[in-house]
């Protein structure tokens, strides 16, 4: 019975880590770039919904709607600014920049928000269910979350126009721009996606450990990220997997092994992956032809 | 490429020595005025700490100087932030040496204390830190400090459950990346054992997994413990005490002066921290008059923030350093830091402070004596127990 509720756990943890691992992988999917940004831009979605929730006094709904469009907003912002007149400098410097957004938005809620975390309310009302383990509302809602927005992503990429644009943007830059396709469009709705995700990541992140500070983003912005390398970076049932996954190994071992080695142990296992399977659980091989 | 480099590098050169120049062109230093530095976190994690300690410190110093100051000398404090952060710190510290410092007041937390305190042994300068409670703050002969270090705050924690007979079985949450926790953890767990208390658990968490505890609460749940020591700050207990509400873990939460905070961090949950015991040598509702009258300046100066632990212990600082002061008889603040620290070290081990933490002497290893008081939270406010 035990076990079961850690797994639970850590179900409920690595759905978070694949919401926010959703962002990461669809960013690089399509534009090959790490943005380091997409914790902190997690952060600000979680003080967005903060203000709104207990400085105006909105409705839930009304929060997330200003979190998801602030988020999206900030997202085609700083990939407009900050990204784009790097699309063609080297990998290095994309990193770097992306490095320093992550910096900027950080000391920029500082500055605001001050560095005291905020409590922050949870949106999901407390239920009692009548089960032996205990399960939390936040874990349910975080999980249909996360299932949904899978499905939808994967149906948005392979059914829409937009989608396959995005396809073939990753696929070939160079040769979906020769067949009349809009690579700065494409790239720019791809962060107008994943900024919205990490707006829905955030509400759902704040609710579930009820504190927001500068820092919030991340240390999850960073095991998120290794959940999506993890089940293959740019593949998105992979990152779901990913990070449910990532969740329940760091569960378990705290649990089983050593509540102080848990970091060591996911990583070392993150390690163990790579080395057998070099592109992640569901990433593809790709051969480069000459 | 290269001449472009050098002459960037040159260009920042000269701008870092002129802003140095401009820093100090602009503090007007009256004939006689000692400056002590005060170094912690005003930004960042730990800066409900900070803050105190500063606003705490500055009170004092103005108390004192609107008295007619130490001996003839005026006071004056610089602080300077550190984000709770060993390099920065150490960086701040250099600061304030440029800026004049004679004596530091700091650092506020521990593992910056740490790192500072070689600096100062290497001066020799005068260290007192208010709230650096880890040993090693004030292992070298020139460091005091104001509050308990954590192997007492262990020990005494773990004397107080014994003697109170508040559990037998007890689980232990501790941070085990910070020397505060581990060190309070460690102390507490030896002298449990000689109290005839049983940690049926002992969870550690570290700063980079410091917001998912379900997995210890689960365990400790599972373990059948009926109080469960926290030696963590009020963030993590925040979280703790939420999650543990959730998973419907009904048990005492007893912990140190890091809880000091958790009211405020609770926010709408607040009632949540009702029946929390903590070990702290400062109430804010205390009775007496020494803390009525600090509490009424501190809200009077600082709006409507009740005083905690640390703006108690800044403020307690100050008024040792003047004690001190007048007892080394020291009346020209051009003296040198070193020579300073030695009559200062020597007048620290002769002194009694009756403060705001409570009446306190030194030894000359540093640790001040003086009892620790049991508090528990009720309705959002600290009653002494």
């Amino acid at each position: 019975m035990s076990f079961l509720s850690y797994f639970i756990t850590g179900v409920s943890l690595g759905g978070i880590y694949a919401l926010i691992a959703l962002g990461y992988t669809m960013v690089y999917g399509i534009a090959k770039m790490l943005n380091f940004a997409h914790g902190d831009v997690i952060m600000i979605g979680g003080y967005i919904a903060f203000v709104a929730l207990s400085s105006m006094h909105t409705s839930v709904f009304t929060a997330t709607v200003m979190s998801i469009v602030v988020c999206i907003l900030l997202g085609v912002l700083i990939e407009k600014i900050a990204y784009r007149p790097l699309r063609d400098a080297s990998p290095l410097a994309i990193l770097i920049t992306a490095i320093g957004v992550s910096y900027f938005l950080q000391n920029v809620a500082l500055l605001i928000f001050g560095s005291a975390a905020k409590s922050f309310t949870s949106v999901v009302p407390k239920i009692k269910l009548n089960l032996p383990v205990n399960i939390t509302g936040e874990t349910i809602v975080t999980i249909i979350v996360t299932i949904i927005i899978a499905v939808l992503l994967t149906l948005f990429v392979n059914r829409t126009k937009s989608g396959k644009a995005m396809l073939a943007v990753s696929e070939d830059r160079g040769a979906a721009q020769l067949m009349g396709i809009n690579v700065n469009n494409t790239i720019s709705l791809t962060f107008a996606i994943g900024s919205g995700l990490a707006a829905v990541a955030s509400i759902l992140l704040c609710s579930t450990y009820p504190q927001i500070s500068p820092y919030t983003g991340a240390m999850p912005g960073i095991k998120a990220f290794t959940a999506a390398v993890f089940g293959g970076i740019g593949s998105i049932p992979g990152a779901m997997v990913g990070g449910i996954v990532l969740g329940i190994i760091e569960s378990l071992s705290k649990a089983y092994i050593s509540s102080q080695l848990s970091d060591a142990i996911v990583f070392a296992v993150l390690i163990l992956i790579l080395l057998i399977k070099p592109t992640g659980l569901f990433g593809k091989k790709i051969n480069e032809k000459v | 490429m290269k001449k472009i480099l050098s002459l960037a590098l040159a260009a920042a050169l000269a701008v870092t020595a002129l802003s140095g120049c401009g820093k100090k062109a602009e503090e007007p230093q009256s004939d006689n005025t000692l400056v002590i530095g005060g170094i912690g976190p005003l930004t960042g994690a730990a800066a409900t700490y900070g803050n105190a300690v500063k606003n705490g410190a500055t009170l004092a110093v103005e108390e004192i100087n609107a008295a007619g100051g130490v001996n003839g000398m005026m006071l004056k404090l610089a602080f300077e932030d550190d984000e709770h952060d060993a390099e920065k710190s150490v960086n701040a510290y250099n600061t304030l040496k440029d800026n004049g410092m004679k004596i530091l007041m700091g650092t506020v937390t521990s593992v910056p204390c740490v790192a500072v305190a070689d600096k100062t042994k290497e001066d020799n300068m005068f260290q007192l830190t208010p709230s650096g409670s880890s040993v090693e703050c004030i292992t070298n002969d020139n460091a005091f400090r104001v509050c308990f270090s954590d192997p007492n705050q262990g020990i005494a924690s773990a004397q107080y459950i014994g003697a109170n007979a508040l559990a037998s079985k007890v689980a232990v949450i501790y941070n085990s990346s910070d020397v505060y926790s581990q060190g309070i953890y460690e102390k507490f767990a030896q002298e449990a054992a000689k109290q005839n208390i049983q940690i049926v658990a002992a969870e550690a968490f570290t700063k980079d997994s410091a917001t998912d505890f379900t997995v210890q609460i689960q365990k400790i749940k599972e373990s059948g413990a009926e109080l469960v020591f926290l030696p963590i700050y009020y963030q993590e207990a925040a979280l703790i005490l939420t999650q543990a509400e959730k998973a419907g873990l009904d048990v005492v939460f007893f912990g140190c002066d890091g809880l000091d905070g958790l009211i405020d961090q609770l926010g709408d949950n607040a009632a949540l921290a009702d029946g929390v015991m903590l070990l702290t040598p400062f109430a804010a509702d205390a009775e007496d008059e020494k803390t009525v009258a600090f509490v009424k300046a501190y809200k009077d100066k600082f709006g409507k923030d009740t005083p905690n632990q640390f703006a108690a212990d800044g403020y307690d600082a100050i008024y040792i350093i003047k004690a001190a002061l007048e007892d080394a008889g020291i009346s020209d603040a051009s003296i040198s830091i070193s020579d300073l620290c030695d009559a200062l070290k020597t007048s620290m081990t002769k002194i009694t402070v009756n403060g705001v933490t409570g009446q306190m002497q030194w030894s000359a290893d540093g640790e001040p004596t003086k009892e620790p008081k049991a508090m528990v939270i009720e309705n959002g406010s600290y009653k002494a127990k």
